[in-house]
């Protein structure tokens, strides 16, 4: 994405010579940008480096290598189970933004899926920014009130046996998704694990399947 | 989980849409959208307020805009995080909104002094 502005209308016709003026949205961040940076509460440097960082690096991939240690190794997974925070440290993933993170097991018995009912609560440092469709509002009141129906049109249809539990984030507990380890994935190695495991899955409205590999 | 008995109309017709997904959307549609998202983040790393505090004030914001016919279906998602930061600033007495206003009118002002080309910066008083 380029960092210019984003030049929203033209202003008095034809023959005029100034700047574009933003739109209405663009110039309320433009002014509360400048007056936080007055006050010394933002440095523009940082907010600039932050947006390359989620545009750039954070992103699901943290969390496919995250679960894909723990498909290897059963002493990291019971530690990941246990605190998710300390056995994530050494990645070294979770930054100053980090909350306490929660990690929930899929197994052919229960199937867990994250919500923010709330607003967009999100493991920002595992999974990067969230899809948009999880900030709206059909997926955050429709996850709790018919979680099979949601995830029947992410085309997962779950055993009538399998418990669904739904999780609502919140500001202070974020939720992550350990998916099951795909059938057909014995022979595989970490780093090819870490390949097939896709953002939809560890949010919970997807499984991993070995044939799925080149997508997402 | 129990749903609020009060829910605005607007959460009640979202359990009847469904879950429109898109590959490959970029995350932020225009750069205002990436700074305030980072501006939030930041004030709240500085310490002026909780993440909790931030989470209520986004997600009254969600609600206010649900409320005024906002249709809250992601792509009016950076809308509500400008709101409530701006709410969240006076709230906290960081700027009133008298003086978010008169900045970005010297803003608008300063785009429409500053000739084509030219990088545009505030006028000191």
């Amino acid at each position: 994405m380029s960092l210019q502005e984003h030049p929203h209308h033209h202003a008095h016709g034809a023959g005029h010579g100034h700047s574009l003026v933003p739109s209405d949205p663009a110039l309320r961040t433009k002014a509360l940008e400048s007056l936080l940076t007055e006050k010394g509460l933002v440095d523009p440097a940082a907010i600039d480096a932050w947006i390359d960082a989620y545009e750039r690096r954070i992103g699901p991939r943290r969390g496919a290598a995250i679960v894909a240690r723990a498909w290897v190794d059963a002493d990291f997974k019971r530690r990941l189970l246990q605190d998710a925070n300390a056995a994530i440290a050494p990645f070294g993933f979770l930054g100053r933004e980090a909350q306490h993170v929660v990690v929930l097991e899929n197994t052919a018995a229960i199937h867990n899926m994250i919500v923010c009912t709330l607003c967009s609560c999100y493991p920002w440092g595992l999974l990067g920014l969230p899809p948009r469709w999880y900030k709206a509002a059909p997926y955050r009141a429709r996850a709790v009130i018919d979680p099979r129906g949601v995830l029947r049109e992410f085309g997962l249809e779950l055993d009538e046996a399998t418990e669904v539990r739904v999780w609502d984030s919140t500001a202070e507990i974020r939720y992550m998704v350990l998916p099951q380890r795909p059938e057909g994935s014995e022979h595989m190695t970490e780093e090819q694990l870490a390949e097939l495991v896709t953002r939809d899955s560890m949010i919970g409205v997807a499984q991993v399947q070995v044939a799925k590999a080149a997508a997402r | 989980m129990s749903q609020p008995d009060a829910a605005p109309k607007a959460c009640a017709d979202a359990a009847l849409q469904p879950i429109r997904r898109a590959d490959g959307e970029p995350l932020f549609a225009e750069p205002w959208e990436a700074q305030v998202l980072a501006l939030a983040v930041a004030l709240q790393q500085a310490g002026a307020y909780t993440a909790q505090e931030w989470a209520e004030a986004l997600g009254a914001a969600i609600r206010r805009a649900q409320a005024a016919g906002d249709p809250d279906d992601g792509s009016t998602y950076y809308q509500h995080v400008l709101s409530a930061l701006e709410r969240l600033v006076q709230e906290k007495r960081i700027a009133s909104a008298d003086l978010l206003a008169a900045r970005k009118a010297a803003w608008v002002d300063a785009y429409e002094h500053t000739p084509h080309g030219k990088p545009v910066e505030l006028r000191r008083a």
